[in-house]
């Protein structure tokens, strides 16, 4: 038997990798894409788990809006992305800093 | 299994905002080639009928529908009057710039009122689920509107980091909401409450909660330390763009931020209130301080957005009826300066001169004195200088504050007003006491926007001297 606190830790450790890969990566765009997308997953384990263990099916329900919005959210991000790359031909995190003031 | 069909009544004029969206955005397609401005009149239309539904159903009782996901009471009938109202501003102010800056569409414009749709939605949140939704509708219609110079680098720029940090702050977000739901094992905010009252909740995971849920709301906000993207954004952006993300979003803000701290969690105070002390003094410190240092017009009112968001949430940590009435004056007042004071940039910026540089208001006097006059008087307004509504809007947040007994936090939010005011009276003194760099001049202002203009200025001021209106406006609302 799975206990409750197994999925939270798991969910937890998928939520601090997304946390390091946005905070630590330094180089490619697409890598902060799919960190969010993971953020989203332990979000989504998170709320199922507590789903089946209170016997309460709201918290699948919101899963489900959780994905179909990440889904619009992903086609978003894309879109900015592309626009960044046909205009300075470079998705580096790095190169990504002209804004000063 | 009995299948009860929810009343629509109460969520009219969203779903009368969606349907005609819907309807212009495959309209926009057909006709945007033979009639050039027929989206923008239409999208004036759509927000006055709008208005205009709220107007005539307002209502002071307190209506839950859909399954208690969505609800309709005086405090979101007012903040989405002050939506539209400031919408309508905003598009009006929007449209030459478009022209000006040669990225006139009608996206624009559909994509402004699917965002409105978002602040509705998010305003009138009875549960988690309701709320996610608005703010996704919301911030995904304006990532694209920051994005839509597609040939201006620094606005992708912008887009992509507000895209970025959004996300994040969205997921952090999320992440406290699963623990929410996890500890109440409820997603409607009155049933959360009463499960927190009953002192069923395991204190641990609701701390927890709480903990991600303030710095979602945080990094939505802009309050420091979660503010790194807003001077980016409000520079990088299209000055239009900067005008939407500057004013009506921080009401639906401060709307979810009512509905998740004070409906949801009245029973955990003692756990989100340290927390928005910090928050609120950091504001209040960098909202004073690093602004001094700012050339560009729009970074430095970004900064001193931060500034006020800090003053915002000392209403909040009063945490009671009348301290988040006075927060929900503050929001109202700080929207319309900022609609007032983005607005201005954005009618003075011609095609290749952003007009957005503090030396670009240099001898404004001498060149178009009556715009100078109107700018004067929003500076004054948000340094809070009486007799303008801006200093009344202080001066209940910190009566609130006082009266919590948070004396200390009312004088640190005093001594930063004082160290604002200097960069606001630069600006002043920029207009007035220095000599105009003659290779630019100010080409004259549309009548329409100067009168515009001119009347929400003049408004800082008429209100200023009236100021009981607005102010019971907040309180009859909400205590």
């Amino acid at each position: 038997m799975i206990a409750l606190s197994d999925y939270l830790i798991f969910g937890a450790i998928l939520f601090m990798i997304s946390m390091a890969g946005i905070f630590l990566n330094r180089k490619n765009v697409i890598v902060l894409l799919m960190s969010i997308e993971l953020l989203l997953l332990a979000v989504n384990t998170n709320l199922i788990a507590f789903s089946h263990y209170l016997g309460d099916v709201t918290g699948q329900i919101f899963v489900f809006f959780i994905l179909t919005v990440a889904a619009a959210e992903a086609a978003v991000g894309l879109a900015i992305i592309v626009l960044v790359f046909r205009n300075r031909k470079t998705i580096n995190v790095d190169d990504l800093s002209t804004i000063k003031g | 299994m009995n299948f009860v069909i929810p009343s629509f009544t109460p969520a009219i004029p969203e779903i009368v905002l969606l349907t005609l969206t819907s309807l212009l955005l495959v309209a926009d397609t057909m006709w945007s080639k033979r009639y050039e401005f027929a989206t923008y009149y239409a999208t004036q239309v759509i927000l006055v009928i709008v208005g205009a539904l709220i107007l005539t159903s307002f209502t002071t009782e307190t209506v839950t529908t859909f399954d208690g996901s969505f609800v309709r009471d005086a405090f979101a009938d007012i903040l989405k009057l002050a939506i539209v109202v400031i919408s309508l501003g905003l598009f009006l102010f929007s449209k030459e710039y478009l022209l000006q800056a040669k990225f006139y569409r009608g996206e624009y414009f559909t994509l402004g009122l699917f965002s409105v749709l978002g602040m509705f939605v998010m305003v009138s949140a009875h549960n988690l689920i309701t709320l996610y939704l608005g703010l996704e509708i919301m911030s995904l219609a304006i990532y694209t509107m920051v994005a839509m110079r597609k040939d201006h680098s620094a606005a992708l720029e912008a887009a992509l980091k507000y895209f970025v940090l959004g996300a994040l702050a969205t997921g952090m977000l999320l992440y406290g909401f699963s623990m929410l739901y996890g500890a109440t094992g409820q997603v409607a905010f009155d049933a959360m409450a009463a499960v927190i009252d009953a002192g069923e909740v395991d204190h641990v995971v609701l701390s927890f909660a709480v903990v991600f849920i303030v710095i979602g709301l945080a990094f939505k906000l802009g309050a420091v330390p979660f503010h790194m993207w807003v001077p980016d954004v409000y520079h990088g952006a299209p000055t239009a763009v900067t005008l939407f993300i500057g004013t009506a979003p921080k009401i639906a803000a401060f709307a979810i931020l009512y509905r998740l701290l004070a409906e949801a969690l009245p029973g955990a105070v003692m756990d989100w209130q340290p927390l928005l002390v910090i928050l609120s003094v950091l504001s209040l410190l960098v909202g004073a301080l690093v602004p001094i240092v700012q050339n560009n017009l729009k970074r430095l009112l970004a900064y001193s957005g931060i500034g006020h968001i800090g003053f915002l949430m000392l209403g909040l940590i009063a945490a009671n009826p009348d301290g988040y009435a006075s927060a929900m004056v503050y929001t109202l007042i700080y929207a319309f300066m900022g609609l007032a004071a983005f607005g201005l940039i954005t009618v003075l910026a011609r095609t290749g001169h952003e007009f957005d540089r503090v030396d670009d208001f240099k001898g404004m006097n001498q060149r178009n004195p009556w715009l100078a006059l109107m700018m004067l008087f929003v500076m004054f307004s948000m340094a809070g200088i009486p007799p303008f509504i801006g200093f009344y809007a202080k001066v209940v947040v910190i009566e609130e504050v006082v009266q919590a007994g948070f004396v200390w936090l009312a004088v640190l939010a005093v001594v930063s007003a004082v160290i604002s005011a200097f960069y606001y009276l630069r600006v002043v003194k920029v207009m007035y006491f220095d000599a105009p760099q003659d290779t630019m001049k100010v080409e004259p202002v549309a009548r329409h926007l100067t009168w515009a203009i001119s009347l929400v200025a003049v408004a800082l001021l008429v209100f200023g001297l009236f100021p009981s209106w607005v102010i019971d406006l907040g309180y009859h609302s909400l205590s």
